[in-house]
């Protein structure tokens, strides 16, 4: 058992470090959740892509640098602490592109993987549905066979980033009155701009109109976009779920970076008496370290062979629940700066409250973290 | 990078868990809190067989840690004997070993009859602003006083005998105050240090193994107790109180493994505040899910049930652990 890291990955970190020390902007770019702020986001995405720090994890012959779990680690770290900034393209990424490794075809992936490490088209998920959040399986929309692919109807909601990205990928119903509402489904991929896509951004509670929902009235899709087997979408999807909620979403190094943004606000402002404020400041330190070595001893695991499984759900509970946990203790030492919408805490607080709701509500993670890691019985929501 | 316990490791466990397991330690547990201490002796004697105080001593004392103790195996070991309620100093014993290792005379009479299971030795924490207690001073062999740094000496060999039993929230882990005089002994700065930090990282294991075993049997409860038709454990209120406690004692173990490869003082502070607090947490959790037959001593898990919250503040309280990992 060791936390050494081999010469090679000290020259990775020291090479990753001294890039994004060069390149990173000196005034942090507008909010990703704007249209404008998307735009300089898009830019930057093109700038990490022509050194090839854009997808460090994926193959060469994509744009990667065929780099492994401990080495997009270290890369994760660097980014964070360089306060480098949001990542535009990280549900195609962070989502569609495992997908594409574990299910797509040479083709599918040779079309849409350089691209998307490029940032030059950017991914949106559309699973839920006005009806289907937590209980997802049961989506309505459709996809309907017709000459040469699909013809998707309905509505998807709360679709992050729709409102400014390319394209789209999601579950469809393509049959009616399966045995189970988990079958019959059909993962696919779509432009937001094809003809029957309406987009209608939905202002978040901070204001931002990043997220939309979308209303499709006979859109076509051709069967080359069709991920896996039609029919077999759910299964396809679940292997997204679970980077969804695992590693890729929110690697420890963000956390470090935050924990120690918050230390030195500490020490530059707090009352050295007010020890139930510095109690917060060591949990938010203790949380960042818990995290990052839980992680670690997942990428043991999985470097060792292991699967990514239902501990995915472990680290969705324990980091949105720390990242809100991180973010009430920093306004609390601001005091009556705190209000203030515009800070970079502020922001990060307002954020931080939908953790627990999105990539599957924490609700439903406990329900998976008690049925299947303490196998206790299903029972009714 | 491999933070992961290798096969051996992962084996240790699994055979100090098997010994532990037929050992039938809930019933030395009742002995021990009674003031019978034969039974504890023979487990404590078993333990020793098992390699578990020998990982604390140098090879030259008859212990197979080629330098010095061996942190990774003995959180490992410590994991096991907080699952299954060891009573006893277990934790004074093996920080006061690693102490001793610095006193050349006093290691020399004291480390291999540690290493052999033969000695029990207790440490009280004379630097603490209350009253320090010797962790079952009665049955200890030896008991040691931690002195301030200010005083010329590092620790005190109390005299053999102890004062009246004070009794502890948890009836088996019973408390005296030493007694004065002794023979006083300077050993290399830092060491009483180290020492308290090895205490807070021994218990720290120890806090996240009595954890396991309540969340253990609670899960195996609320699997067969049924209420309004179903099984307690169909419930979500239920499981997600469980599902918190799992999450708790799943974050704190890389704490306290990453605490054994570096045994800096902030990261074993971490480990120590993180199991403890998780631990007592599925201790109120247990109690809650098992209802009224968790609030009786006739049922074995009031063993584990009272130790949470000692082992919690026991070698650092929380706020005193948050403390030092700031100031780390």
């Amino acid at each position: 058992m060791d936390l050494d890291h081999t010469a090679e990955e000290d020259v990775f970190r020291a090479e990753a470090r001294a890039w994004l020390a060069a390149h990173v902007p000196a005034a942090p770019l507008p909010s990703l959740e704007t249209e404008e702020g998307f735009a300089a986001h898009k830019e930057w995405e093109a700038r990490l892509h022509s050194d090839r720090w854009s997808v460090v994890s994926w193959p060469k012959e994509y744009g990667g640098r065929g780099a492994d779990i401990f080495k997009w680690l270290i890369f994760e770290e660097e980014y964070y602490a360089a306060g480098a900034p949001g990542r535009v393209s990280q549900n195609g990424i962070n989502l569609l592109a495992p997908t594409l490794f574990d299910h797509a075809t040479d083709e599918q992936r040779a079309r849409v993987l350089p691209s998307m490490a490029s940032g030059e088209v950017v991914w949106a998920q559309a699973w839920s549905e006005p009806e289907a959040g937590s209980d997802l399986a049961s989506l309505r929309s459709t996809a309907v066979r017709t000459e040469g692919g699909w013809l998707l109807s309905g509505q998807k909601t709360w679709s992050s980033r729709a409102s400014f990205a390319d394209r789209a990928f999601g579950i469809f119903r393509t049959e009616q009155g399966t045995a189970k509402p988990h079958q019959g489904l059909t993962y696919l991929m779509f432009d937001l701009s094809a003809h029957g896509v309406t987009v209608r951004p939905i202002g978040r509670l901070d204001g931002k109109p990043a997220f939309a929902e979308l209303f499709l009235d006979r859109v076509f899709v051709p069967d080359a976009d069709v991920i896996g087997e039609p029919g077999a979408g759910w299964k396809v999807a679940m292997s997204t779920a679970g980077n969804e909620r695992g590693l890729t979403l929110r690697s420890p190094g963000r956390f470090l970076a935050a924990a120690g943004r918050l230390t030195d606000l500490w020490r530059a402002r707090a009352d050295p008496g007010d020890t139930a404020l510095r109690d917060r400041v060591a949990d938010a330190v203790i949380g960042a370290r818990a995290y990052r070595l839980f992680t670690y001893g997942n990428a043991s695991r999985f470097a060792a062979g292991a699967s990514i499984g239902a501990e995915s759900s472990l680290n969705k509970v324990f980091w949105s629940d720390y990242d809100i946990a991180l973010h009430e203790t920093a306004l609390d030492l601001l005091g009556a700066d705190a209000e203030l919408a515009q800070s970079e805490w502020a922001e990060g607080y307002v954020f931080s409250l939908a953790g627990p709701i999105y990539a599957g509500t924490n609700e439903i993670q406990r329900d998976i973290i008690a049925e299947r890691l303490l196998g206790l019985p299903k029972g009714r929501r | 990078m491999r933070f992961l316990l290798d096969d051996e490791q992962r084996d240790f466990a699994r055979s100090l868990d098997a010994m532990l397991t037929a050992a039938d330690t809930p019933s030395v547990v009742r002995a021990w809190a009674a003031g019978d201490h034969g039974p504890g002796r023979e487990l404590w004697s078993k333990l020793a067989d098992a390699g578990v105080f020998a990982l604390a001593v140098p090879e030259a004392y008859e212990g197979v840690g080629p330098g010095g103790p061996l942190p990774v195996e003995l959180a490992v070991a410590f994991v096991e004997l907080g699952r299954h309620a060891v009573p006893g100093p277990v934790v004074e014993t093996v920080a006061a070993a690693v102490l001793l290792a610095g006193a050349p005379p006093l290691a020399k009479e004291w480390l291999p009859r540690i290493a052999a299971g033969e000695a029990l030795v207790s440490m009280a924490d004379a630097t603490q602003a209350r009253a320090p207690y010797a962790l079952d001073a009665d049955a200890a062999d030896g008991v040691l006083v931690l002195l301030p740094t200010a005083s010329p000496c590092a620790l005190r060999l109390a005299p053999p005998g102890h004062g009246p039993l004070h009794p502890s929230a948890d009836p088996a882990r019973r408390l005296f105050r030493p007694l004065d005089g002794g023979e006083e002994v300077t050993v290399a700065a830092g060491a009483v240090g180290a020492a308290r930090d090895w205490a807070a990282f021994l218990t720290a294991a120890q806090a996240l193994g009595t954890g396991e075993a309540l969340l253990a049997q609670t899960v195996a409860y609320v699997k067969q107790r049924t209420q309004f038709g179903a099984a307690i454990g169909s419930f979500q209120a239920v499981k997600h109180r469980l599902a918190d406690t799992l999450t708790g004692l799943e974050f704190a173990r890389p704490l306290l493994y990453g605490a054994a490869l570096s045994m800096a003082p902030g990261d074993i502070a971490a480990a120590k505040v993180t199991a403890g607090e998780a631990a007592y947490a599925a201790a109120r959790t247990a109690l809650q899910l098992h209802g009224a037959v968790g609030y009786t001593e006739e049922l074995d898990l009031s063993l584990w049930l009272r130790k949470a919250r000692p082992l919690r503040d026991a070698w650092g309280r929380p706020s005193e652990c948050r403390a030092r990992v700031l100031a780390a």
